[in-house]
């Protein structure tokens, strides 16, 4: 299994380790509820490390992008600038979702999940070749000049963080959501998938722990990969390999936000996307009675079945919240019945943002 | 890893206390709680229900999991702990003291033939 440069850290901090896309990570340090609490309330921190930055670099790496990615590229104007996208198959399933950050016209850096990166670097590798673009991919999760990151998020996140690094705190304390700056070694973003403030630190790796330290020193709380679960559950936010794979279209995943299909930019899946247009709505279920949602549940509806993608318990709302793909014709405000452990269950079908900023919006 | 000697225990980390008017005191082990982490969601049989041995009793939901609870020997429901499905953290917070649910045993020698707490350890060291 591969660690991470904070794996010390997690375990001087009591932290349970778990294999995570083939990587050895917290899944909480105690209790995963408190980590929960923490970032709704105050600051918590996240070793996201096991993710993979790769840079892209070379005159033609936007026009790369342009091709590759389902979201539009050419949003990001101007340097520091951050865009969400899925990055689709032929068939217009989903390879992967990233976030690409526009650091000049010839760098951009996008940031891919763990378990999915050999696999992704592989595809963009084809792609630069079959398309003879000029650009360059390099992976920096290891070995020489490989980057760590670490994800401060909560309400007094950014005090934090400018508290520990009062050196950056100008240039970061006026970064607006989605916009990230470089600042000496650090490249601070005001990114996260919490549903909360917060910046995400990319840094050398032999300078994580020390930052990790101070910070928590700074009363961040150290946060698992529970918490970071029942959080982007909460604020509606996918996660790969759950809500959508490679055989499911981001237009049933409830990412249709994120698919440019207006331009006459062509990019890899825009093809089969239009085919076959969207199936599937992508909702949130609040369970009405007492008991937990979980992946892979059927759901029943008048107007026909539908699953459940990701189920948990919200610590925020103290009941059961789940994403489901359920069919086009189900509204907002139906109950729906959900099959848990051999009992019928019934759900309200509500918009797939259950927290955001500490406030409950269902 | 708390396993008190004077208790019985299951394969499956339920613990059995023998009380003095014959019934039988269920819960979950320290080291299951353990593994569940935080439970969130707690259903317990009804009292009156008649389970065979190894029958699913009771559920215990963790955020991250779901786990059924076994009947560790044959008999009926005589009581149930409400206090823990209204707040299911107090099993995280002493999964001894944070009962499940008690059983009027059918047969009173069962008891004998499940784990002691040196068994039991042996089956959790195995499992680390």
């Amino acid at each position: 299994m591969q660690k991470t440069v904070l794996n010390e850290s997690h375990r001087r901090s009591g932290a349970r380790m778990v294999d995570f896309g083939g990587w050895e990570m917290p899944l909480h340090y105690g209790s995963q509820i408190e980590e929960h609490h923490a970032v709704r309330r105050d600051a918590g921190m996240f070793d996201v490390s096991h993710m993979c930055a790769v840079d892209l670099e070379g005159p033609e790496a936007r026009p790369f992008l342009r091709r590759l990615l389902a979201n539009n590229v050419d949003k990001l104007k101007a340097p520091g600038k951050a865009l969400y996208s899925t990055m689709l198959n032929d068939s217009g399933g989903v390879i992967d979702d990233l976030i690409v950050y526009h650091l000049d016209e010839t760098h951009f850096r996008l940031v891919v999940n763990a378990g999915t990166a050999p696999k992704d670097l592989a595809w963009m590798a084809a792609r630069l070749d079959e398309w003879r673009l000029a650009a360059s991919l390099t992976p920096r999760r290891t070995g020489s000049g490989a980057l760590a990151m670490i994800a401060v998020q909560g309400p007094q996140a950014r005090q934090r963080v400018w508290q520990v690094l009062p050196e950056q705190r100008l240039a970061c304390e006026a970064l607006p959501p989605f916009v990230a700056c470089a600042t000496g070694d650090y490249f601070v973003a005001r990114t996260g998938y919490t549903g909360e403030d917060g910046y995400e630190i990319t840094l050398p790796a032999e300078r994580a722990a020390a930052l990790w330290e101070a910070l928590a020193n700074a009363g961040v709380r150290p946060c698992g990969l529970g918490a970071r679960d029942t959080l982007r559950l909460e604020a509606g936010m996918n996660l790969y390999g759950q809500d959508m794979d490679e055989t499911v279209s981001p237009l049933d995943a409830g990412l249709t936000w994120t698919v440019d299909l207006l331009s006459p930019r062509d990019f890899v899946g825009k093809a089969s996307l239009l085919a076959r247009g969207q199936q599937q709505q992508f909702v949130g279920l609040l369970l009405l009675e007492r008991g937990v949602l979980r992946a892979h549940q059927p759901v029943t509806t008048v107007q026909g079945p539908g699953e459940i993608t990701s189920g948990t318990f919200s610590p925020t709302l103290q009941q059961s919240i789940a994403l489901a793909r359920l069919p086009l014709a189900t509204a907002l405000g139906d109950t729906v019945q959900v099959g848990v452990r051999g009992k019928s269950l019934d759900a309200r079908v509500v918009k797939p943002c259950f927290v955001r900023n500490g406030r409950i919006l269902v | 890893m708390s396993i008190p000697a004077d208790l019985k225990y299951t394969r499956s980390h339920e613990w059995v206390r023998a009380e003095a008017d014959g019934t039988v005191t269920i819960g979950i082990t320290e080291h299951a709680q353990e593994l569940l982490g935080d439970l969130v969601f707690i259903e317990l049989p009804a009292i009156g229900r008649v389970l065979a041995a190894a029958q699913e009793a009771a559920v215990v939901e963790s955020v991250k999991a779901a786990a059924d609870v076994y009947a560790p020997l044959a008999g009926t429901v005589v009581e149930t702990n409400q206090a823990v499905v209204d707040a299911p953290e107090t099993v995280n917070q002493d999964a001894y003291a944070g009962w499940l649910f008690r059983m009027r045993p059918a047969t009173a020698g069962d008891l004998d033939a499940l784990l002691d707490a040196t068994a039991y350890q042996e089956i959790v060291d195995a499992a680390a």
